[in-house]
């Protein structure tokens, strides 16, 4: 087979993974290596698909061919599809060709369970190892550790990528159950717990001789779809909050449920993928990460599922209008990131500029405020923004008709189906 | 005295707008517009500034002396396309004087948030570029080329340098025709008037073709979002860009961006006319050949 036909097979059957970052490395370039992590900090995008998605990372499995037979699955065994395999040589010049192009960051190597578990990370250590050490590539890796694989082959392939992830893909037991039957939750968090101790075993070793191994040095990361099962909301994002506490996991990525298969289990092929869902959960999962929210405030057990017409911020504001309005002068730190309109750049520049100056609502504005938001919930110098009108009856409405206008066009279909159901 | 309304015509460089604040003192000539090397039809009197590096040395001390900070801010600023630019740095430069470094801490200040306005723009393009320049392999040499609105191939080449440190490799900046180039551990930057590259051989071709599939491949059809796509990667960036040109758009493209407008070129910040005319009549290719 061409190697162009393999690679348009083989990124088809990854693209669905919606991890893409690049973050949370910094290594510098190495003599007689190829290529450094230093633009990784932060997670570099090389360029945007059609669909606005960042790309960062050569991204593809290392076979499409699976034994397995989840349900919601493109590769799945039960699915009459065109199978390809990379050999170890293909992905490390492919690798290699694109990086020096800049065309990408690094590599995201995934793939179908070839024969079992153990052996397909075989190979895929194998490939690393050979890009590593005879392509002497100094990039950014990130790759999937297969649930069910023993210790011994997850540690290698730890030593060798920058980034670990494994999928808890469904967000309960029984949507597993169900749905990937050849997948049990304890043959998920197994791996998830040797990451974390090795990974906070390697750090510790490193502040104390320079060349202890490196473990997964960028930490590890999963993904959840969301919509393939009946999961609410708030079942979701307390299970990513416990991911965070317990597993210290980097990031949790979620990806809205794209029928590619007909099965009675799955919501029919027709259905749109929830991308307005996707959206309120990205954006709640940011609150718990950078804001210090915790998903108990944002999620109750009686309004489980986010509303639509609402981000999660105003969502909670709104319902704790107690707590407003926020003098601008005066509150500290956490006071001021829980305002809507606030993020954490913008309130550590109003605790520096309020020391030498007395603020406006247009200096808040030059500071990345979102004033349109933000002015329901603050007073400046004791004053509201004058001319602004609104009660505690009119102000859901009148966020809502903000949070409207900025929606992408897609998402705003999906909210006139949410208001013609009810 | 009385501080005299004047014009100041200088060489364009940074030393040289360094020399007029530093004869804007001595002279106590206050600054209405300020010009390059192109003609100047104003009604006010003209300072002509001729750079002196002893002068520039001075001021620039002065002000790392009230704040670093502001020292580098001021460069990086110098770089930026914002209109009116040296009108925005002298101020910025007066206040310092003036009042000292405290008002570096209110990004909202009316003379301080221009700067920071503008740095932020310059910043979104650099970080938008070190993803989005994209490198062909002419016979082993990596060359690129940009259209960026800020002078931005001074803060690419740490980057670009530190991760194709073992490459021989040169981005070209259409807009400001200067070229960086790198090879052995150095680097360095020169005017270039106008870049016709060569046709690369096959092996390149099929990278090309590679990575076209791949691009298309990796997008999701059913979650199509063009104005996604567009906002985190608006067009003017794809001139450049692999994933969007032709597979031979060497043969289709020739060299440097035309002047457009005078008004375009009016920006006295860029150096374009007095270094291009500093190149000896030779193609840029072998500029780069005879500079590596
Ligand atoms: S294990 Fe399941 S999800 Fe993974 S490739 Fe095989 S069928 Fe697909």
């Amino acid at each position: 087979m061409e190697l162009l036909d393999k690679l348009a097979i083989l990124s088809d059957a990854a693209k669905y993974d919606a991890a893409c970052s690049s973050s949370g490395v910094k290594r510098q370039f190495q003599a007689g290596r190829i290529g450094n992590t230093s633009s990784s900090i932060a997670g570099c995008c090389h360029s945007f698909s059609a669909d606005g998605r960042c790309v960062t990372l050569l991204k593809v499995l290392m076979s499409n061919a699976c034994v397995y037979d989840c349900k919601y699955c493109v590769n799945r065994r039960s699915n009459d599809t065109r199978r390809a395999t990379f050999t170890p040589r293909e992905l490390a010049e492919l690798t290699i060709g694109f990086y020096r192009r800049n065309y990408i960051e690094g590599l995201f190597l995934s793939s179908g369970v070839l024969r079992d578990p153990d052996y397909t990370t075989e190979q895929m250590i194998r490939s690393l190892r050979l890009l590593r050490q005879e392509y002497r590539f100094n990039g950014y890796i990130h790759a999937k550790a297969i649930p069910g694989t023993s210790e011994e082959l997850i540690y290698q392939l730890g030593l060798l990528a920058d980034r670990l992830s494994v999928n808890v893909e469904l967000p309960s037991e029984a949507g597993l159950r169900s749905l990937a039957p050849d997948k049990t939750v304890s043959a998920i968090f197994r791996p998830m717990g040797q990451i974390r101790e090795q990974t906070a075993q390697s750090k510790a070793e490193l502040t104390r001789y320079k060349h202890a191994p490196r473990f997964a040095p960028a930490g590890q990361s999963t993904q959840m779809i969301v919509g393939a099962t009946g999961d609410s909301d708030r079942h979701i994002l307390r299970l990513s909050q416990s991911l965070y506490d317990k597993y210290r996991l980097k990031r949790v990525f979620y990806s809205a449920y794209v029928p590619v298969v007909e099965h009675t289990l799955l919501p029919s092929p027709d259905t749109k993928p929830p991308l307005l869902r996707e959206h309120r959960l990205y954006q709640a999962d940011w609150l718990l990460r950078f804001y210090g929210f915790r998903a108990e405030e944002l999620l109750t057990e009686s309004q489980p599922d986010f509303n639509p017409r609402l981000d999660p911020k105003c969502n909670w504001a709104v319902g704790h209008l107690e707590q407003f309005p926020v003098e601008i002068m005066t509150a500290d730190y956490e006071r001021l990131l829980r305002v809507p309109g606030i993020g954490p750049t913008s309130a550590k520049r109003i605790l520096s500029a309020r020391r030498v100056s007395r603020l406006t609502f247009e200096d808040l504005k030059k500071m990345g405020v979102v004033l349109k938001r933000a002015q329901f919930f603050i007073t400046c110098c004791g004053r509201q923004r004058s001319g602004l009108r609104f009660s505690d009856a009119t102000l859901t409405g009148q966020l809502e008709q903000i949070e409207r206008g900025e929606l992408p066009p897609g998402e705003v279909e999906q909210l006139s189906l949410f208001e013609s159901a009810g | 005295m009385a501080w005299t309304e004047i014009v100041f015509q200088y060489d364009g460089s940074f030393d040289g707008f360094l020399c007029c604040i530093y004869e804007s003192y001595l002279n106590k000539e206050f600054p209405i517009a300020f010009y390059g090397d192109e003609e100047c039809f104003s009604l006010y009197a003209v300072r002509l500034v001729i750079t002196e590096h002893e002068h520039a040395r001075r001021v620039l001390r002065s002000i790392v002396k009230r704040s670093a900070r502001a020292a580098e801010l001021l460069q990086k600023v110098f770089l930026t396309c914002m209109e009116d630019k040296e009108l925005h740095l002298y101020a910025f430069v007066r206040k310092l004087y003036a009042e000292g470094s405290r008002f570096l801490k209110n990004q909202s200040d009316p003379i301080y948030h221009p700067l920071v306005k503008a740095i932020r723009h310059m910043n979104g393009e650099l970080e938008k570029l070190r993803g989005f320049v994209r490198f062909s392999d002419y016979n082993g040499v990596l060359g690129g080329e940009i259209e960026p609105k800020n002078r931005v191939l001074p803060l690419l080449r740490g980057h670009f340098c530190s991760r194709y440190a073992n490459e021989s490799f040169f981005i070209y900046d259409r807009t400001h025709r200067e070229l960086l180039l790198y090879a052995k551990g150095r680097s360095r930057i020169l005017p270039v008037d106008a870049l016709h590259l060569t046709l690369p051989g096959e092996e390149e071709m099929q990278y090309r073709r590679l990575w076209k599939c791949f691009y298309e491949t990796i997008a999701i059809r059913d979650r199509t979002n063009p104005r996604c796509q567009n906002t985190h990667m608006p067009k003017r960036y794809r001139n450049t860009m692999t994933e969007f040109l032709p597979l031979d758009y060497e043969a289709q493209y020739q060299g440097a961006i035309p002047p457009k407008t005078p008004a375009a070129s009016a920006n006295p910040a860029v150096p374009t006319g007095k270094s291009a005319l500093e190149i000896p009549p030779q193609s840029g290719r072998s500029a780069v050949a005879s500079a590596l």
